[in-house]
């Protein structure tokens, strides 16, 4: 295709890569904000008109991630002077780093982004296994019924999840799965399993049966065939099935915040309550969003190359 | 090795029956051709034979033995498909090594290697080895798949049309090899292809199928000058036999609508409308044959030509020496060898003289 390259072409390039720099620095323009802001001193950060140059510093991640309190009076020159560079961080602005004993205390911030990574991490792996292996049987074997058991999981998308918050919320209460790992893992894994049934079966409905078949007669079982053959051909579809579900599982809300407060909190409703409190300090909500980007960012960059390919999968062909 | 018996196998999809009442037995050490248009049920029936799929009705016998309760690595076949017949992401070398890793085979490196090295000397894909397959041509890809059976040594061959992406001389290379394969192993083939050169040329036994029924089975020169019916007569042989409309009147072909009168030998089955059915080969023009007629057509096909010959509104193709100069439009006389003409009975399309083999 780029080999062929009409006078239309050469001059529309530089157009199309000017009009897609403008479209994407629009879209990636509130991400910028946040970034600028998580490294702006604290009164530059709500200066009006904004700020474009500013000397960046760590602060905002070192008030993130510790426990704090005000100083009453101010710190004595010999103790500022013996603390590490990140406690004296928080000295310049205030206040002090509480500890027991000579640990410094951690925020809630890691432990929130912890829960966020196990929830996540685990319900991808589930939904899209299971997924897959939902996808398989229903690409290559006669079901009775196919098309309204595929149609039946996919209703399960219909109204808005939302909606069934409170009744989910009051049996969670019964099972006692509110604020615990397993009861947002079991919520997102069933959130995600339609999506990845529907998205795998058009991946492995892609893959000829003959691969499988031609391994059976050379005297694979299926379950051998299944792993040998159909897995690394599936292997663009998992990626891109398992972005989609990490992506919806890592910024989903809703049922976070109402399912869990403390042991099993997740990020995206903790970053919010930390404005409730007092004076909102902009700086450290912006540098808690911006760690909370990085593993979404990190994950796809990883997947890139599959995602590519999996995302122009179907469209190449029909 | 290997006896294969199907016995009234019938396969429907839905309400589509892909398969009605088949019967074959197939010798062990026998080089077996389905022959058939597209559609026939020839790769339904090498997919039963394999496993992959379960007859509708009916039984499948290895060496006496029904079969119908085996999975597919059991029953020891190699099936090499029409596509899609070699793993992706995977080297030649590991695609031919594929089979033999298998934990039924669990065949010792040493022999994977003696193995591998053999189907490649034979099939000339030494080079390729070490490829990827999907960078691999069709009739490489093709070579390779076959590799794949060889290295097995299993107890049938199951080919569907392993030829048909081949260019014309490595067709009839592979032809030969196949052949000369099948002899040197002794194992039984079944063989599936649509070119009715490959079933002539390859086959000891064929068999002809047709909408799922098999019309005629036999040693293809039978079934060539003995064809059941009319479907069979055209569909073996190329340039395909001259089928033609009259009746019979006194030991003489009359064919329709007044083009000419010939004579047939051997008492006729009976009167009334009929099918003449005379292969190309079986038309001599000579200046003193009884009957007149313009050239139609000329194709040259090297050590032959091939004429259309046009009388009234009837067109008939002879088989001519290439040395004949005729040119289109002239004049020409020609006649049959009646001892060769077939009768088809006109409403049934059957061979009022087939012989039952
Ligand atoms: N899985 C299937 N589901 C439904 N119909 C099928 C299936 N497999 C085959 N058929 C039908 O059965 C008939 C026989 O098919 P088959 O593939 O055996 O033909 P074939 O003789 O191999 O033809 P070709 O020369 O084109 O390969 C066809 O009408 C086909 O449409
Ligand atoms: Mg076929």
């Amino acid at each position: 295709m780029a080999a062929v390259t009409s006078r239309g072409q050469r001059f529309g390039r530089p157009v199309a890569i000017l009009a897609i720099l403008a479209v994407t620095l629009i879209f990636l323009s509130p991400i910028l904000w946040i970034g600028a802001t998580a490294f702006k001193p604290r009164a530059v950060a709500t200066s009006v008109p904004p700020t474009v140059f500013f000397e960046p510093e760590v602060t905002p991640f070192v008030k993130l991630l510790t426990k704090r309190v005000q100083l009453k009076q101010p710190v004595a020159p010999e103790v500022y002077e013996a603390a590490p560079w990140w406690e004296k961080l928080v000295y310049d602005g205030g206040e002090r780093v509480l500890k027991v004993g000579d640990e410094p205390q951690l925020s809630q911030y890691p432990n929130r982004f912890l829960n966020s990574l196990i929830v996540s991490i685990v319900s991808t792996v589930l939904a899209v296994s299971m997924g897959t292996i939902t996808a398989y049987g229903f690409s290559r074997f006669k079901i009775k019924g196919e098309q309204d058991l595929l149609f039946f999981i996919l209703s399960t998308r219909m109204l808005p999840p939302v909606v069934v918050a409170i009744p989910m919320f009051l049996m969670y209460r019964q099972f006692d799965l509110t604020d615990s790992h397993v009861g947002l893992i079991i919520l997102y894994t069933a959130f995600n399993l339609s999506f990845s049934v529907w998205l795998m079966k058009g991946f492995i409905d892609e893959i000829p049966k003959e691969y499988e078949e031609a391994a059976l007669v050379d005297g694979y079982t299926r379950m051998q065939a299944f792993f040998k053959i159909v897995l690394p051909e599936a292997a663009t579809g998992i990626a891109a099935t398992a972005v989609f579900c990490f992506i919806t599982a890592w910024n989903e809300y809703a049922f976070a915040l109402i399912m869990t407060n403390r042991r099993a909190q997740t990020a995206p409703p903790f970053i919010p309550s930390q404005i409730g409190s007092g004076l909102p300090e902009w700086t450290v909500i912006a540098a808690g969003t911006v760690l909370f980007l990085l593993p979404v960012a990190i994950f796809t960059f990883l997947l890139r190359n599959h995602l590519l390919r999996g995302v122009t999968f179907g469209a190449i062909r029909k | 090795m290997a006896r294969i018996e199907l016995q009234n196998i019938t396969k429907t999809f839905g309400h589509h029956t892909a398969l009605a009442d088949l019967n074959l037995d197939v010798a062990d050490g026998e080089f077996f051709v389905l022959l058939g248009p597209t559609g026939a049920g020839k790769t339904t029936t090498l997919r039963l034979i394999a496993g992959l799929e379960k007859p509708t009705a009916g039984n499948i016998r290895i060496n006496g033995i029904d079969v119908n309760d085996w999975g597919p690595a059991e029953r020891d076949t190699a099936l090499v498909l029409q596509q899609y017949s070699l793993y992706p992401r995977l080297t030649v070398r590991e695609n031919l090594a594929f089979p033999l890793k298998a934990k039924i085979r669990n065949t010792p490196p040493a022999e994977v290697e003696k193995r591998i090295d053999y189907a490649a000397r034979t099939l000339r894909i030494g080079h390729l080895l070490d490829r990827k397959t999907d960078r691999l041509s069709g009739g490489e890809m093709q070579r390779v798949s076959i590799g794949r059976a060889i290295v097995r040594e299993p107890q049938v061959f199951l080919m569907d049309e392993p030829l048909s992406n081949l260019d014309a001389k490595l067709r009839e290379a592979m032809r030969s090899e196949l052949k000369d394969l099948q002899r040197r192993l002794g194992a039984t083939f079944i063989f599936v292809t649509h070119d009715q050169v490959e079933a002539m040329t390859m086959g000891d036994r064929m068999a002809v199928l047709n909408n799922g029924r098999i019309i005629q089975v036999g040693r293809p020169h039978e079934v060539y000058n003995n064809p059941r019916d009319t479907f069979v007569a055209s569909f073996v042989g190329s340039p395909a036999i001259n089928l033609l409309n009259g009746h019979l009147a006194a030991n003489r072909a009359v064919v329709k609508p007044q083009s000419f009168e010939l004579p047939i030998s051997g008492a006729p089955a009976s009167d009334g409308p009929m099918t003449f059915g005379v292969r190309p080969e079986d038309i001599q023009l000579a200046s003193g044959a009884p009957v007149e007629a313009r050239i139609h057509d000329i194709e040259n096909h090297g050590i032959e030509k091939i004429v259309t010959l046009r009388v009234g509104s009837d067109l008939l193709r002879a088989a001519v020496p290439a040395r004949l100069e005729v040119k289109v439009e002239d004049p020409v006389r020609f006649g049959w060898d009646p001892e060769k003409v077939m009768l088809f009975d006109a409403q049934t399309g059957l061979n009022l003289r087939h012989k039952a083999a």
